[in-house]
């Protein structure tokens, strides 16, 4: 089977919700399909790869590191739009993971480009 | 590419994220997506503007439950069930927005 492209948009921040940590999980499920995965940060998306997240106090599992360990999935595809770091005083130094900053217009290039968009 | 909005844009900032990441195709508002698509609010301007590039569709049993069938901007094409269907079929990928 052809392997499709998959973009999995996040803008949610991490903890608030339960999204980011389920985004996480349906990016390790596609790559073990074997899909063409892009993963994107918008708006306050961009805060679950923030650096030095210390969430013992929260009781909460500290998900940030496995954006880190995409790589060893085959996942590279990294995104995040430069106008929502700039809107959160941050910049690619802030993040946990070697992501590619792309600006709006960029970025809706390459949504147009996916087989499948989903939303977290 | 289809873009499917369901929150109104004076409680979330959806809209605006939708409108900055959406270069053509068409926006469907469903939901509470349809009060952007409605005379006076404060998002006409923004829908207004992207109304050049995008096709703006609005969910008529939404508008309709809402009681703002009849303050829709003009320009705004109405759909019911079949034609949200119909806007899936044609465009070669969608997005609902969350």
């Amino acid at each position: 089977m052809t392997p499709k492209k998959f973009m999995l948009v996040n803008r949610k921040a991490p903890y608030g919700t339960i999204y980011a940590l389920e985004s996480l999980e349906v990016v390790l499920i596609t790559a073990a399909f074997e899909q063409d995965v892009s993963v994107v940060f918008v708006d306050d998306g961009v805060y679950q790869l923030k650096k030095g997240m210390q969430t013992k106090a929260i009781a909460t599992k500290n998900f940030s590191p496995t954006y880190r360990a995409l790589e060893d999935y085959d996942i590279d595809k990294l995104y995040v739009e430069a106008e929502s770091l700039a809107a959160r005083g941050l910049s690619a130094d802030d993040l946990v993971a070697p992501v590619k900053v792309v600006d709006s217009a960029a970025l809706a290039e390459l949504m147009e480009q996916q087989d499948v968009v989903l939303s977290f | 590419m289809l873009h499917i909005l369901n929150k109104s844009p004076l409680e979330k900032s959806t809209l605006d994220t939708v409108l900055r990441l959406a270069k053509s195709g068409a926006l469907l508002l469903i939901e509470d997506g349809v009060y952007a698509a409605t005379r006076g609010s404060a998002a006409e301007p923004k829908l207004r503007e992207a109304m050049g590039r995008v096709a703006v569709y609005a969910l008529m049993p939404d508008l309709q439950a809402r009681g703002v069938a009849d303050r829709l901007i003009e320009g705004v094409a109405t759909v019911d069930y079949e034609g949200f269907v119909d806007l899936v079929v044609e465009h070669p990928n969608c997005q609902s927005w969350l």
